[in-house]
This record gives structure tokens, sequence and C-alpha cells, in this order.
């Protein structure tokens, strides 16, 4: 009994001073991962995952915390990635396969506020104050923080038309066999 | 030498410690989605159950023994294999992130890997000599690998065949897994 | 002379003696014709006329722009009536940017600049007449020609192969061109070796059609043009194929023609190009097959580029009962129309209404693993296995197995025993990347704006901080100096 309470005690703390001393020296400083993770990001910094900003979407990712699905903007792309980055698997069915939009401004009834392309975090809009706003398509990513400010309504997130550059094939549906008769 | 390499095929396909002393089935399913994963758990294995036999042959012989203590066995040998563990993953973290973000909750978990409990309680039932026990150890390692990299690559290409509904996913994987097992009992007799 | 060994293709029906043994007609010019501005692989071409305006037949109406593009020109005499959208010849059905110009009956030729010897000319200008005359690819590649000429002297191609393979199952266009018009063909051969320096010239036409190559041979003369037979089968009007058949060597993966010093032409090409140097006329009209079941009259007939297809038909007599399917091209790599009101462009090559019987429809039955496709595919790939990786949403494991090489000929389609589509797998699997890649681009683009946004705000705001410190500073300085100044003035009144 005594022996058993003493040795077991002498192993058990040896061990837990050798796992000590070995965390102190294999000790690895913050996560290399969130800045590759920041980098596969969108980084238009949009908030629309709920966190302040990519870096601290990607801290989260990196614990877990979030789902890899959380980028809207990026799209299946980026949840692509980062399944391949976090070794999980890609729920696609997940990812909202929203149809791409683009901010669109209501000529008739902007007022130039200016508003709009103060929040803009990519810089789309053009404008000035009393004249009429207009959005660059190719920089548009579609966050929609100037829908949220407009104060007339008149800038809306619209589907981008599909064109013939565009367009492609749709993935062949296959039908369940039908029952073949002798 | 010849003793030592029919003690390595034994434990490598004959009693294959997955397939047919059906121990460790966790990672078995869990991590062998992807051929390279599965080589890596596989590795990470191969060093924590050589490292668990080797110490805990050393202290029933030179600690459990000598003090009369062996009804503590599994308490010690369970102390011992969390260690292993931990320091293997200490070192994975260090060496290698990516890897380490790969195996994610399943490298902690070898620590409850009933095949790395399992193999030292059976060299010491059998009460086999140090070197023995040692490539008892690490041939049934070498077997969890070799039966893991083949599972994941099957499990690759079932990934891409068309399969019944009610089947996707765990229940062909498991289907595929007993016929694998069949084909292992194959090796019935070659020792 | 020996012909080299042919890995895949297929031997489908050909089905060309529908139309095989009618002579080119000249279809009458419609009254409106829908000129597309992007009739080529690049950029769209820019409008450089305004509705209105009255143009003469072979005016440019469309200015090439970029590296790869080409020049449109109007088919015809009359009025641009509209610039605009006009459903094009896809199978989305989806609008191009079009110029519609009404025909005023005189179809009156703009003055061109006739070369009494095309031969006196220097390679760049032959390149340069190509260019201007807007040729493309005719064999349905539509590349720009030019390109490819320029791209071959500056590769020092050695092998020029003029492709009379025509191996879709209706088309005769080139049969019949090749029959009725060998020694023009000839010409712009010649021409063509002329502009690019090389040395052997070789035109490969099947030997199912044996009077287009007895035409040829007897054209070719006399001249360092030789004509050879090679066999029919499909896909041989590939261009890697005819340079496999034709040289026994093979074009590397992701390389061009030219990486192996050989200049691929179509003979409908070589035929556009005499026409654009030794007469300066650019492209405008071209022959077009009119065939299928459906069909009362199949025939070949020169057409006018913007022509509708369903003036074509008219002219062939309409239809004989309702077509199951309306196709643009061959029926192995055609487009299907959704509606015959759309243009002719500078790469169709025919036009078909097939009968139910001609098209067959059958449901798609699991893969049974049998490797027909994998012996049928002319580039070596293994359909079955990239259409798995695409059905299990892997698009990115099928570029591993050559999905970038998949030419897209059909051949694995036509031989599967279980109906699958394997090569609409592949346009969707290509599609799909292409959007990725797009969006990628895009992502990319638009974090170095959000970059140089946060940047520029931070900027300003560290220069505000800086212009109010200084200002503090500046006001503070000044107190003190006022004070000081207030102190001395004390300690002199004291």
């Amino acid at each position: 009994m005594f022996f058993a309470v003493v040795s077991l005690t002498i192993l058990g703390s040896a061990m837990g001073l050798f796992l000590g001393y070995a965390a102190r020296r294999l000790e690895v400083e913050g996560n290399p991962l969130v800045e590759e993770i920041q980098a596969i990001l969108p980084g238009s910094q949009c908030g629309q995952c709920g966190f302040p900003g990519c870096a601290g979407a990607a801290q989260a990712l990196a614990d877990r915390s979030a789902p890899i699905t959380l980028c809207p903007p990026g799209g299946r792309a980026v949840v692509q990635a980062l399944a391949l980055k976090l070794g999980v698997e890609a729920n696609l069915s997940d990812v909202k396969d929203n149809v791409p939009m683009i901010a669109e401004v209501k000529e008739e009834i902007c007022i130039g506020c200016t508003r709009c392309f103060k929040v803009c975090p990519t810089d789309a809009i053009m404008g000035a104050a009393q004249q009429m706003h207009s959005v660059f398509r190719e920089a548009c990513t579609a966050c929609g923080k100037c829908e949220e400010v407009c104060p007339t309504e008149s800038i809306k997130l619209q589907p981008i038309p599909v064109t013939l550059h565009a367009w492609y094939w749709h993935k062949p549906v296959i039908q369940p066999m039908q029952a073949v008769s002798a | 030498m010849r003793e030592y390499l029919m003690l390595l095929l034994s434990t490598v396909l004959v009693n294959n410690v997955v397939l047919v002393k059906f121990l460790g089935l966790c990672p078995f399913m869990g991590i062998s989605k992807k051929t390279d994963t599965a080589v890596s758990m596989g590795l990470a294995t191969t060093f924590v159950m050589t490292m668990a036999s080797a110490s805990c042959w050393m202290l029933e012989h030179w600690l459990l023994m000598p003090l009369g203590m062996v009804y503590l066995r599994i308490l010690v040998y369970i102390l011992v294999i969390a260690v292993v563990v931990q320091f293997t993953e200490m070192v994975v973290r260090k060496t290698n992130p990516a890897l380490y973000q790969v195996l994610g909750i399943y490298l902690p978990l070898i620590t409850t890997n009933c095949a790395v409990l399992g193999i030292p309680l059976l060299t010491t039932q059998e009460k086999l000599p140090f070197v023995n026990s040692l490539l008892y150890g690490f041939g049934s390692a070498a077997g969890f690998t070799l039966v893991l990299l083949l599972f994941a690559g099957l499990r690759e290409r079932l990934a891409l065949a068309q399969v019944p509904g009610a089947f996707i996913g765990a229940p062909i994987g498991f289907i595929t897994a007993s016929l694998l097992a069949l084909a292992f009992m194959g090796f019935a007799g070659l020792v | 002379m020996k012909l080299f060994r042919l890995r895949g293709g297929v031997h489908p029906e050909s089905r060309k003696e529908l139309a095989a043994d009618r002579a080119i007609r000249v279809l009458p010019m419609p009254g409106r014709l829908y000129v597309p501005l992007l009739q080529h692989v690049g950029a769209p071409a820019q409008p450089l006329v305004n509705v209105g305006d009255k143009v003469l037949k072979g005016q440019l109406i469309g200015a090439g722009q970029g590296v790869i593009s080409a020049p449109i020109h109007a088919p015809t005499s009359g009025r641009v009536l509209a610039i605009g959208d006009f459903p094009a010849a896809h199978p989305s059905g989806l609008t191009a940017p079009t110029i519609t110009i009404e025909a005023d009956g005189e179809d009156r030729w703009l003055e061109t600049e006739v070369a009494s010897d095309p031969f006196a000319l220097t390679p760049d200008e032959i390149a340069a007449r190509v260019a201007a005359a807007g040729i493309v690819g005719m064999g349905g590649a539509t590349f720009p020609s030019a390109v490819k000429l320029n791209l071959s002297r500056k590769n020092r191609v050695r092998t020029l192969i003029i492709n009379g393979g025509e191996c879709e199952p209706y088309i005769t266009c080139d049969d019949r061109l090749m029959r009725e018009r060998a020694a023009e063909i000839v010409e712009g051969v010649r021409l063509i070796r002329h502009a690019v320096g090389a040395i052997e010239i070789m035109v490969g036409i099947e030997e199912n059609k044996p009077a287009a190559l007895a035409a040829m041979q007897a054209a070719a003369m006399g001249t360092e043009v030789r004509v050879i037979a090679v066999p029919a089968m499909y896909p041989m009007g590939w261009d890697k194929q005819m340079i496999r058949a034709l040289t026994g060597r093979e074009v590397p993966a992701d390389g061009r023609t030219a990486d192996i010093g050989v200049l691929v032409h179509n003979v409908a090409t070589a035929y556009a190009v005499r026409d654009a140097v030794r007469f300066g006329r650019p492209l405008v009209s071209r022959l077009v097959t009119v065939s299928g079941g459906s069909v009362v009259e199949p025939g070949n007939l020169e057409v006018p580029i913007g022509t509708l297809v369903e003036t074509l038909f008219q002219y062939c007599g309409g239809f004989a009962g309702k077509p199951a399917r309306m196709v643009l091209g061959g029926p192995m790599m055609g487009v299907e129309l959704a509606t015959a009101a759309v243009p002719i462009v500078k790469g169709s090559s025919g036009v078909l209404a097939l009968t139910s019987g001609e098209i067959g429809s059958v449901q798609p039955a699991p893969c049974i693993r049998c490797s027909s496709c994998v012996r049928a595919c002319p580039v070596g790939l293994l359909p079955l296995d990239m259409a798995a990786h695409i059905r299990a949403g892997d698009s990115t494991g099928s570029v591993a197995l050559g999905l970038k090489d998949c030419i897209a000929c059909g051949c694995c389609s036509f031989v599967c025993p279980s109906h699958i589509p394997l090569v609409h797998y592949f346009n969707f699997a290509k599609g799909e990347l292409m959007e990725q890649e797009r969006v990628k681009l895009k992502q990319e683009a638009t974090k170095k704006l959000a970059d140089a946004r946060n940047e520029r705000i931070a900027r300003i705001a560290r220069e505000r901080a800086e212009a109010a410190a200084k200002r503090k500073a500046a006001r503070e300085a000044k107190e003190r100096a006022a004070k000081e100044a207030a102190a001395k003035a004390a300690t002199e009144v004291v």
C-alpha cells in the first residue's frame, strides 16, 4: 500500500515534470495558421460574418469556433480553400448558393449624399456631394453596406445579369434509373 | 532473427490489430477519408505504440513486478500512454503545424485508442521478452498504418461511386471495412 | 506516303450523302443581316458605325481590339438599322451585341486594292491583309488567322498542314469547296506558305472524299503542295490529330502546334486568305451545309455572314415535318439551337434540322466501367474517371486527370453504352472552374482595393493628427513667446 502510493506519486510527478519541461522547450509562438487563413479570406473587412473584420474571422476559424462557411462574399471558392487548409469536410450545401449580386444606383432617386461611398470597403462607388453616384462593377463585392446607409433606398443589390461570356452548362442531372421491363 | 521476422509478419498481417483483433476502430473509420492524413495518423500512432510498448515493458518488469503492484497495471499503463501522446502532440505541433491542424482532435485521441493500451497488455499477458515486446508493438502499429492506408484509398474511390441513397457515407464504409476484414482472414495460417 | 498511327477516334455514320453531291448555290441576298461583333476567339470588335449610316459591302464596321481579335465587315451594302443585342448562336439562347444591316439590294462592293501579283507581297503585307480581312479559323475554332500567321513566323514553322478533314457527319461544305474551287484553295495555300516560309506543305483530306481528293491533286500538280489521303474517322479534323496522322508528332499538352514547328489551317481559311490577299476582299460570306432528315432539299450554300438560320432552311425548301432538333455546326460538336432566328457567323460550317430518328434520346444508366470511352478518347484521357470526379463535386480533381486537355469532341459520349452525357459533365466543369478563376481574380483585385483604402484612411488620420500636433506646437510656441515677451517687458518696466 505504502509502496504503491509512493511509487505512483514519484512516477506521476516525474512524468509531469518531464512534460512541463518539454512544453517549455517545444513552445509554439502564436498561431501561424491565422495569417494563412487571413490570406485566403477576401480581406474587404465587410463584417458580414459577424466578426469585426477578416482578422477576427481568421482567428475564430483557427480556433475552430466559427464554421468555414462563414464568409458570404467569398462563396464556394473560399470555403473550399479553407476546407483544404483546415483539413475539414467542405459541406457546400451550407453555402447559400446565392446568385452573384452587385450594387446598383437608381439614378432617379439618388440625392448625392455621399454616405454610401464613405462606407464602401473597396472604393467601388464613385461620386461627390450633390452628384449622382455610380458603382464600378469590377470592384463591388456585394457586401451590402451601402444599401444599409442609403437614406432614399436608391442603392440596392441586384443580381448580376448572366452574359454569354459568363454562362456555362449546368451540371447534368441524372434521374434515378427507371425499372427496365424485360 | 527468423523469430523476429515471424513476429513482424504475424503482427502486421496475420493478427492485424484492426481487422483481426478489432482494436482501434475509431481512428480506422475517422481518419480514413484521405490517404495523406491516413499516413500521418498511422505514423503518429506507430511512434506512440512503439514507445508505449517499450516503456510499459520497463515499468512492468522494473517497477510493478518487483514491488508486487501488478494490480495497478492498467492505471500505470494509461499514465505512460498519456504522457507519450502529449509529448508526440507537442513535437508534431512544433515541427509540422499543418499536420497538427489536419490531425486535429484525433491526435490527443490516440490516448484513447484501445489498440495502444491493448498491445502492451497483450505483450505482458504473453510474457514476451523486451525486444519481442518492442517488435510486437511496432509490428501491430505498422499493420494499423497499412490497413488505414488501404482503407483510405478505398474510401477515396468510394466517394466517387454511385451508391444507393441509404448506403451513402458510413454504411458503405462499414461494408467495405468488413470485406477488407474478410480479405485479411486469408492470411490466417500464413505463419 | 506512310501515315502514322492514331489514338482513339470513332466512326459515326457519315450521312454526308445527303448534301455531298449538291453543287454550291449562292443564297439570294436576304433583306436584313445580323452581324454579331464577337465571331471569333478573343475580344469582341468595337463598332465603328452609327445607326442610320450607309455602308458598302466589305466596309469595316467593327474594329478588332486587343492582341487576339478580328475586325468585322459589312456583308452587303445598305443601311445600319440597329446596334444592340440580338440572340446569338449559343446553347444558352442569350443575346450578344450585334449590328443589324438592311440590305439595299445593290450589293455594291467597296473599292478594294487588287494585288496584280500577290506573291510579290512581303510576308508582313500578307499577314496585314489577312488581319484586315477579319479572317478567322473557318473549321469552327474561329481563332484569328493573322495572329496564327505571325506566331508561326516568329516560331519559324517548317511544316504547313492544310486541314481538309471535315470529319463531322452531315457537313460537306469543305468537300464541295475542294471539288469546285480547288485552284483557288491551292493558291491560298501557297500564299500562306509564302507568308510563313514553311518548307513542307501537306493537304490532308479524308479518304471518303475521292472527288475532292482528285480535284485537289489535279490543282496541286506541279506545285510544292502535296495532297494526301488520310483515314476517314472522327475527329480527323482536329488539328492535333491531323498533325499526328501526317507527321507522327505529338503537340505538347499545354502547347500550340507552332511549338513543334507546324501551322494548321482549314481549306476554307486558305480560300478566304486568297480572296483577301489577291482581291483585298474581307471575309463577308462563307459556305454553309444545310442538311438533316427534316430538310426537304439539303445543299451547300454560299451565305453572307449574318444571315438568319431560318432563311437558309426556307431557301432549302423548308421542313418536311417539324424537326426534333436544330443544330448549328456538326452533330458531334455543334450547338443545339433553341430558335432558328440566329445569325450565321464566320465559324458556322453547317445548319442541321434533325428528325427524332436521327438524334435518339436514351435515359442515361450507371457507368459499368467498360472503358469504351478511354479507347475512344483521341486525347488519351480517362473520361469515366473525370466524370466521376465531377459528379461527386470535385471538378478540381478532374483537372489532375487532364480536363484542361479535353477538346469536347464527343467521342466518349458517342461510344458510351450507358449513354452517360460525359461531354456535358466536362463542359460544366470547365465552366465552373473558369467561374471560380474569375471569382478568385475579382477577390484578389478587391482585396488590393480594400487594403489601399485602409491604408489611405490610416494615412489621412495620421496626417490629421500630425497637422493638429503641429498646430498645437505652433500655438504653444506663440503663447510661450508672448509670455516671454510680456515677462521681459515687465522686467524692463521694473
